[in-house]
């Protein structure tokens, strides 16, 4: 592999309270490449991705025991101040979520928060991530619209567009297209490809073509354990263990 | 997790068993006139309880109308410009009510500002902050049992604490500060209400950003909370403007020849002005008409005040739109 490591998640072991979610899940991901997390509910792929932004850490009860590295760092060491973390690992969620505000005050909060005043500034960056978004030609003549009258799929580039601007170096998308329609679907698929060339991309799917479609490298995990990780092409033609190739052909899932 | 699954298939075998051999002990005929009678005895409960259920809300609507109607009819001659921008003279039985509804704004305005700021920060504790666990239900209790306190036990609280012991008299402050404390929950609650009703997807939008828990706070919840947060504060207003029994010890008095003039003098209100006119004035029967007069000027000031909570939130409403 020629590509250059960006997250290295050393036995990382999550526990909810007593319940232990993931177990001794090593994985590596690297710049520039989309890497898709599948498996059936409930097996701990938006745990494992919301290990790597910390956002776990808003539930109460969590035990996390081994490490993620991003660029050589453990997010997990004391040290780290989490709210950077965040903004340099951004994330989407499931559901579109943008916030009861105009589109431009949707996509300028990471800035306003980041203490970033300046007007034109700002306005630059909305453009620009709106840009990145694909989705400035729908918007730019109503950015003082609310967000909320927008359609799903577009509040769904939106949030992508949000999450863009605060200029992070990971986007984690956590199942991104599972509440919009195939066509909807289809422009963030294409968004997807095109952000990889800047981002380090993981996202969390249920649909296996969109695994195929989207991503460089797939990772499957079955009941808290990553059973197998490797090129999507491989994992989807030619699977090293039998549980793998069962869930890819719709035997159980 | 497998003995449970096999318990509930147990159940569900066994009530199946059961239905079908009732229906197996029902012959055809009786059956037919069994199911009409159920039929018609359904459809009988359903309309009785509809029925029960809107004239229950009905009741209410015409409590207030009623209300409404014999405060008007009665008190509607006594409006003037005179009563309303005058003081009260020859021992309150002619003459205005200007002082007392100053007072009554003035008191409402102060209680608020104390009560206010108060709760909406508890209420941003409790539900933001605050993890589940004993001191929360200690404080919940406390919250609960504060707006089941009759008013008259704030009243004389209020005057052994605030005026005697903190040594304010009778004064604005002093009211405002046992109303504020008496309007606490009603803050409380009706903030509480609406941080609930903020989506948690939107904290998580903001935290995933990288904003701090106080900036997700300030600059998505809260505004997005705010139509609620008003209402709960000018509903807070409008019950503290109604009081008597906290204030008549605290800081309203008989009859003051005076406006007010800063937080430490005392003052006349609405309702303590009725209750003096009806019970002590030296013409109980001839100042009916005053009585009712002052009444209703109450009454509109609290029905308007709630009336502007009620379009401040539609109109905010239909800019946040949740």
């Amino acid at each position: 592999m020629d590509k250059k490591l960006k997250i290295r998640s050393k036995n990382l072991n999550f526990y909810y309270s007593q319940f232990k979610a993931l177990h001794d899940i090593s994985l590596d991901f690297y710049e520039n490449q989309a890497t898709a997390l599948i498996g059936p509910s409930g097996c701990g792929k938006s745990t494992f991705l919301r290990c790597l932004n910390r956002m776990n850490d808003l539930i109460t009860g969590i035990r996390v025991e081994g490490s993620i590295l991003i660029d050589g760092k453990n997010i997990y060491d004391p040290s780290i101040d989490v709210v950077s973390l965040r903004g340099r690992v951004g994330m989407v969620f499931q559901k579109p979520n943008p916030f009861p505000k105009t589109i431009f005050e949707n996509v300028a909060y990471g800035l306003k928060i980041k203490g970033i005043k300046d007007k034109n500034l700002i306005a630059e960056y909305v453009e620009k991530s709106l840009r990145a978004g694909a989705l400035w030609d729908e918007v730019k003549d109503r950015l003082n619209n609310t967000a909320l009258g927008l359609s799903g799929g577009q509040q769904q580039r939106l949030c992508i567009a949000r999450a863009l601007a605060v200029n992070p170096d990971v986007l984690l998308m956590d199942e991104p297209c599972s509440a919009l329609d195939p066509i909807a679907t289809q422009k963030i698929e294409e968004l997807i490809h095109d952000l990889k060339k800047s981002y380090t991309i993981i996202i969390v799917t249920h649909n296996m073509q969109q695994a195929a479609r989207t991503s460089d490298i797939t990772a499957f995990f079955y009941m808290g354990k990553l059973i197998e990780a490797g090129k999507t092409d491989t994992i989807f033609t030619n699977p090293a263990l039998k549980t793998t190739e069962d869930y890819i052909t719709g035997r159980f899932g | 997790m497998r003995n449970s699954t096999s318990a509930a298939n147990n159940l569900h075998d066994h009530e199946i068993t059961t239905i079908h051999e009732r229906q197996l002990q029902l012959r055809p005929e009786f059956k037919k006139v069994f199911h009409v009678k159920i039929q018609k005895r359904k459809k009988l409960f359903q309309h009785l309880f509809y029925f029960l259920f809107r004239l229950a809300a009905f009741i209410n609507f015409a409590a207030l109308a009623i209300i409404i109607y014999f405060i008007l009819s009665n008190g509607l001659n006594a409006i003037t410009w005179e009563f309303l921008t005058k003081p009260p003279v020859d021992s309150m039985t002619r003459g205005g009510i200007l002082p007392c509804i100053i007072g009554t704004v003035c008191l409402s305005i102060c209680s608020v500002s104390v009560a206010f700021p108060v709760g909406v920060f508890s209420a941003i504790y409790l539900n933001e902050y605050a993890k589940q666990g004993f001191v929360l239900r200690v404080i919940r209790l406390c919250i609960n049992n504060l707006a089941g306190v009759p008013s008259v036990v704030y009243g004389l609280f209020g005057l052994a604490f605030f005026v005697i012991y903190l040594e304010m008299g009778v004064s604005i402050i002093a009211g405002a500060l046992t109303l504020g404390i008496m309007t606490f929950p009603v803050v409380i609650g009706s903030t509480e209400e609406a941080l609930k009703a903020v989506p948690d997807t939107y904290r998580e939008a903001s935290t995933g950003l990288g904003a701090t828990k106080l900036q997700t706070i300030l600059r998505v919840v809260l505004p997005t909370a705010l139509p609620g947060i008003l209402t709960g504060g000018i509903l807070g207003i409008s019950r503290a403007a109604g009081e008597t029994a906290p204030v008549m010890f605290t800081a309203a008095v008989f009859f003051s020849p005076k406006l007010p003039s800063g937080i430490f003098s005392e003052i006349m209100i609405l309702p303590y002005h009725i209750y003096v006119l009806a019970t002590a004035g030296t013409e109980i029967e001839a100042t009916r008409e005053l009585q009712y007069g002052t009444a209703l000027v109450l009454i509109t000031l609290v029905l308007s005040m709630n009336l502007i909570a009620i379009i401040y939130r539609a109109k905010l409403r239909k800019k946040t739109k949740i």
